[in-house]
C-alpha cells in the first residue's frame, strides 16, 4: 500500500482530522490503521483512547471505540478483553497516561501478561493541557512547567517507557518502539503487536516517538530535527523484546 | 464472647450461633474486627430469638464469656443485673468477693477431678474490678481441662459447649452438628479431631450443667 | 408495611412455580437448605450473601480490589463463580477495578465490583463515566470509618460518596439494604436496575452487613417469574464497521459547553422520569405517632425494632426508612411528615442521611418539621438506644441542642 493512501480502516467522514498541522499523532494512527488492514481484523478490534491529543481519535476509524479518561485506557482495554477474549483490544494513549498518570495499569498488565496492545504515543510534553512537562520530556527541554529546561538532578531523567516494561515482561510479549518518522516500520511493529494478541502469546507494548510543534514551538524542519535526533538518540527505535524475532515475516529490523 | 486473638472466640461464637440457625431460631453473630491480623482483643456478639434479630450489636448480654482479662475489660460494659459471667479460671484467677460489691448473688468455680490435683499457675491474669451488680459470676478452668484431658487447642470448644448450656436454647446435639460444619475441611484432613471436638464440648456441656444443677439445688453461695 | 413497588411489579412480578430443581446444584456448602419453591435458606455472611445474590443475577465478571470490609466478596466469587463460568480478576487499584469492569460491561458481560471507604473514593472516576456514557455497572459498597484510613469497621459515612461523589449531577442508583435478605434482593435488583435505566447502581452495605452471619432465603429470581433485564454489548457487534454496519463510537469528552448541555439533557430526563419507578422506602407504625423515627440501612433496621419497643410500651412513634437513597422517596417522606411533622434522623454518620432528609422536605413543609439528630459517626446504633433517645425528646429533654446540631449541617 502506498503511504499516501489512506487506510481503509480510517474513517473518511471525519477526515480530515482535528490534529494540529504536523501532530504525529495522524502518522501512529496512519500506522495503526494499515496494520489492521493487513489482518483484516476490523470486526474484531476495540479500540480505546485516553484523554489528551489522544482522544481526538474517538471517532478517527471505522473501529468500535470507547475514549475512556486519563490513564485508565489500558484497564478499560484490560476488563473488556478478560470478558470477551475473541475481541482485539488496543490502549491508546500518550506519555502522560502511559507513564505518569496510569504506569501502574501500564506495570501490572504488562506483569500479568494481559493480551491487548498498549500504544504509546511519546511527544515529550503534555500536549492537549498546554505543554507541560512529561516523564518523558528531555534533559533540558523548556515545559511550560519547566521553563528553565528539565534538570535531572530535581526533576529526573526521562522514562524509557519500553525499556522498563522488557525489564520484567513475560514470555511471550511484545515490546517495541518505533517512530513517526519511520511509519512502515512503526507499522510493522503494530502488526506484530497485535500478531501476539491474535496468537494469544502475551502483551504488546509499542512505544511512537511522536511529534508535537504546537508546544514544542519549532518548524516543519526544526520538528524532524528534534525527533529524529535528540529524542531517538535519548529513546532507540527497536524492538525490545519479541517472540517474532527467530522467524521475522518481514526482514525489517 | 472475648478473649485474645487466637484463642478461638470467634470460632466458637459462630457455632453457637449456628447451632441456634440450625435448631430453627433466629441468629446473629458479628465479630468486632479491627485492623490486626492477631494479638488484638478479639470479641464477638450472637443473638438468638424467636423473632428476627434487629440490630448486629446490643446493649445488655444474658450471657457474657471472658478468656482474658483484657477482653473482660472491655465487656463490662454489656453486664447487667440479669447477666451471666462465665470465663477461664485457668486463666484469670478468680475474683475475691468483695463485700464492697454488692449483688454478686453467687460465685462459683468447677473444680473437675482431674483438674482439682493440679496446682494452678500463678501466672493467671488478674480478674478485672467488676463495677456492675450481675446475676452470677462461673469460673471454669477450660484451659486446664483440655490441656490435662483432651489437647490444649480445644479449649474454646469446652467454653462453647459450657456456653451452650447456660443459654439453655440450643441442644447439644445441633451444637455438634453445627461445629462438624464448621470444622469439616479440618475434620477432612484429620478425621479424630471430630471425636475430640466432641468430647470436648461434652466436657464443657457437663461441667456447666453440674454448676446449674448445683444451684438448683441450693448447693451454691 | 407500605412498600413503593412500582419497579418491583415490573421485576418482580411473582410467579412460584412448583419447580424444585436446584440451580446452584453441585454447591456443597453444608449451610445451605431447601426452603421450599427452590429457595433455599442459608446461615451466612453478608459478603458471600452478595456473591450469591450476584450468581443468581447471572453476573459473569468480578473485577476487585482488596480492602476491607468487602475481602470476602471476592474470595467466595473467585470460589464459587468458576463453576458457573464466572470470572475474577484481581486489579492493581480500585481505578483499574472500576475501569475493567467498565470494559467488560461495554463488552457485553455483566460485570460488577465492590469496594469500600478510600476505595469508594477512588471509584468516583469510572461511576462517572458511568453515569456520563449510561454505562449499567454494579458496585457494592461496604461502608468502613472514615474520613481517610479510619476503621476497617462499620460507618454510614459514605452516603453522599455514594450519590454525589462524581463531577457530575449524581446521576445513580444507590440502594440501602438493612440485613441478608436485602442484600440479597437488592443485589440481584442492582443488576436489573442498572441494565433496564442504564444508571450506575449501588448497593450501599457497610462493614456489619458484611461481616455479620444471619438466615437469609436464597432463590432463583427466574424461579419466581423476574425476567432480570439482559446485559447487551456496547461493541462488538457483528459486520465490519464502516462496511457492513456503522462502528460504535462512544466519548465522554466535548469540545464545546453547548455540546455538553445538549449531551446531558436527556440524560437527566431520562433520570427524572425513572425516578418515581425507582424510589422505594418502608414505613410503619404511622397511625397517631407523634414522632417518626428514621435511619437507613442496617440503622434503620434498630430504628424499626426501636419503634417496636415504643409501640409495645404504649409510646406513638412511627418509622419510615428510604430504601432508595437515590432517588430519594420524598413525596413518601413529606406525606408522612405532613401528618406527623416531628423527625428523629439516627445515622452512623455525622447527618449525612439528615441532608438528605433536608434536602427533600424543602419547601414550606421545612419550618414545620421538628428534626432531632442522632449522630453516632463510624458507631454502630442498637434499637435500645433509639427508644432512650425517643423517650427523651418526646420527654421534652432535647429540644435546643438538636437544633444546634441539625442547623450547623
Amino acid at each position: 500500500m502506498s503511504e499516501l493512501a489512506m487506510p481503509r480502516s480510517w474513517r473518511r467522514e471525519t477526515k480530515p482530522h482535528k490534529f494540529c498541522p504536523g501532530c504525529g499523532h495522524g502518522l501512529v494512527l496512519k500506522a495503526l490503521g494499515m496494520a489492521v488492514d493487513r489482518l483484516e481484523i476490523a470486526e474484531r478490534v476495540l479500540f480505546g483512547c485516553d484523554i489528551g491529543c489522544s482522544l481526538l481519535a474517538w471517532d478517527f476509524f471505522n473501529l468500535d471505540t470507547v475514549q475512556t479518561h486519563h490513564g485508565r485506557t489500558v484497564p478499560f482495554i484490560v476488563g473488556a478483553k478478560r470478558a470477551r477474549p475473541h475481541l482485539i483490544g488496543i490502549a491508546y494513549m500518550g506519555d502522560g497516561g502511559g507513564y505518569a498518570i496510569g504506569v501502574q495499569h501500564l506495570i501490572n498488565a504488562v506483569m500479568r501478561n494481559d493480551r491487548i496492545l498498549v500504544i504509546i504515543v511519546n511527544n515529550t510534553t503534555y500536549a492537549m493541557t498546554g505543554g507541560q512537562m512529561a516523564p518523558t520530556s528531555l534533559p533540558g527541554q523548556k515545559t511550560e512547567t519547566s521553563p528553565g529546561g528539565r534538570e535531572p538532578r530535581t526533576e529526573g531523567y526521562p522514562l524509557r517507557g519500553p525499556e522498563m516494561v522488557a525489564s520484567f515482561a513475560a514470555e511471550g510479549a511484545y515490546i517495541a518502539r518505533g517512530s513517526v518518522s519511520h511509519v512502515q516500520r512503526l507499522a510493522l511493529f503494530l502488526e506484530r503487536g497485535l500478531q501476539n494478541q491474535i496468537q494469544d502469546k502475551g502483551i504488546a507494548v509499542v512505544e511512537a516517538l511522536s511529534t508535537c510543534p504546537t508546544n514544542w514551538r519549532t518548524n516543519a524542519e526544526d520538528t524532524w530535527k528534534y525527533l529524529e535526533k535528540e529524542m531517538a538518540d535519548y529513546y532507540p527505535v527497536r524492538e525490545f523484546v519479541s517472540p517474532w524475532k527467530e522467524n521475522n515475516p518481514r526482514g525489517v529490523n | 464472647m472475648g478473649g485474645e486473638g487466637g484463642q478461638g472466640v470467634q470460632t466458637a461464637a459462630d457455632i453457637l450461633a449456628q447451632a441456634a440457625f440450625e435448631e430453627g431460631k433466629e441468629a446473629l453473630y458479628i465479630p468486632n474486627f479491627g485492623i490486626e491480623q492477631r494479638g488484638g482483643v478479639s470479641l464477638a456478639f450472637v443473638q438468638i430469638g424467636a423473632n428476627p434479630v434487629g440490630s448486629p450489636k446490643f446493649d445488655q448480654a444474658h450471657l457474657v464469656v471472658a478468656l482474658s482479662a483484657r477482653s473482660l475489660e472491655r465487656l463490662q460494659d454489656y453486664l447487667h443485673e440479669g447477666s451471666t459471667l462465665l470465663y477461664d479460671s485457668s486463666l484469670l484467677a478468680p475474683p475475691e468477693v468483695s463485700d464492697s460489691v454488692v449483688g454478686w448473688q453467687a460465685y462459683d468455680t468447677i473444680a473437675p477431678e482431674a483438674f482439682a490435683e493440679r496446682r494452678l499457675t500463678d501466672r493467671r491474669q488478674k480478674f478485672p474490678r467488676i463495677t456492675k451488680k450481675v446475676h452470677k459470676i462461673l469460673g471454669l478452668p477450660a484451659g486446664e481441662m483440655a490441656s490435662s484431658r483432651l489437647h490444649p487447642r480445644v479449649s474454646n470448644i469446652i467454653v462453647l459447649g459450657a456456653a451452650a448450656r447456660l443459654i439453655e436454647i440450643v441442644r447439644l446435639e445441633e451444637v455438634k452438628k453445627a461445629l462438624e460444619k464448621r470444622l469439616a475441611n479440618k475434620i477432612r484432613r484429620d478425621p479424630k479431631l471430630k471425636e475430640l471436638n466432641y468430647k470436648a464440648l461434652e466436657l464443657g456441656w457437663e461441667a456447666a450443667d453440674r454448676m446449674l444443677k448445683g444451684r438448683e439445688a441450693g448447693a451454691a453461695v | 408495611m407500605i412498600t413503593n413497588t412500582q419497579t418491583l411489579t415490573v421485576l418482580w412480578s411473582v410467579n412460584k412455580g412448583d419447580n424444585m430443581s436446584n440451580k446452584y446444584g453441585n454447591d456443597t456448602d453444608s449451610n445451605i437448605r431447601p426452603a421450599g419453591h427452590g429457595d433455599r435458606r442459608a446461615f451466612m455472611y453478608g459478603n458471600e450473601v452478595v456473591v450469591r445474590a450476584a450468581l443468581a443475577a447471572k453476573a459473569e465478571f468480578l473485577y476487585g480490589y482488596p480492602i476491607t470490609p468487602q475481602n470476602e466478596i471476592m474470595h467466595y466469587w473467585s470460589r464459587l463463580a468458576p463453576a458457573q463460568g464466572g470470572k475474577f480478576l484481581q486489579t492493581e487499584d480500585e481505578l483499574s477495578a472500576g475501569f475493567a469492569t467498565l470494559g467488560g460491561i461495554m463488552a457485553g458481560a455483566r460485570s460488577f465490583s465492590a469496594t469500600a471507604g478510600p476505595g469508594t473514593v477512588l471509584f468516583q472516576e469510572p461511576l462517572s463515566m458511568a453515569e456520563m456514557m449510561r454505562i449499567p455497572i454494579v458496585l457494592i459498597v461496604q461502608q468502613r470509618g472514615g474520613p481517610s484510613t479510619a476503621t476497617v469497621i462499620y460507618s454510614q459515612q459514605e452516603v453522599f460518596l455514594a450519590i454525589f461523589g462524581g463531577n457530575g449531577e449524581g446521576l445513580r442508583v444507590v440502594y440501602s439494604p438493612g440485613g441478608h435478605q436485602e442484600m440479597y434482593d437488592y443485589t440481584i435488583k442492582a443488576f436489573d436496575t442498572a441494565w433496564r435505566y442504564r444508571f450506575p447502581t449501588l448497593v450501599l452495605g457497610d462493614g456489619y452487613q458484611a461481616k455479620m452471619r444471619e438466615p437469609v432465603v436464597l432463590y432463583d429470581p427466574e424461579e419466581r417469574g423476574m425476567q432480570l433485564q439482559p446485559a447487551v454489548p456496547f461493541v462488538g457487534g457483528e459486520g465490519v464497521p464502516g462496511v457492513e454496519r456503522e462502528p460504535a463510537h462512544w466519548r465522554n469528552a466535548f469540545s464545546v459547553e453547548e455540546e455538553l448541555f445538549e449531551a446531558l439533557q436527556p440524560i437527566i430526563h431520562d433520570f427524572q422520569h425513572a425516578a418515581p419507578f425507582l424510589t422505594e422506602m418502608e414505613a410503619s407504625d404511622l397511625e397517631g405517632a407523634e414522632i417518626i423515627v428514621t435511619g437507613h440501612g442496617i440503622v434503620g433496621r434498630s430504628a424499626r425494632e426501636a419503634v417496636r419497643e415504643l409501640r409495645a410500651g404504649g409510646v406513638p412513634a412511627g418509622f419510615f426508612r428510604p430504601l432508595t437513597l437515590r432517588p430519594f422517596p420524598a413525596k413518601d417522606l413529606k406525606r408522612i411528615l405532613d401528618s406527623c411533622p416531628r423527625l428523629l434522623v439516627v445515622e452512623s454518620a455525622q447527618g449525612q442521611l439528615t441532608k438528605l432528609f433536608r434536602i427533600a422536605i424543602g419547601g414550606e413543609l421545612e419550618h414545620r418539621v421538628e428534626m432531632y439528630p442522632y449522630f453516632r459517626p463510624g458507631l454502630g446504633i442498637t434499637a435500645e438506644e433509639i427508644a432512650r433517645e425517643v423517650r427523651a425528646i418526646l420527654g421534652g429533654e432535647r429540644k435546643e441542642e438538636a437544633r444546634a446540631a441539625v442547623s450547623i449541617l
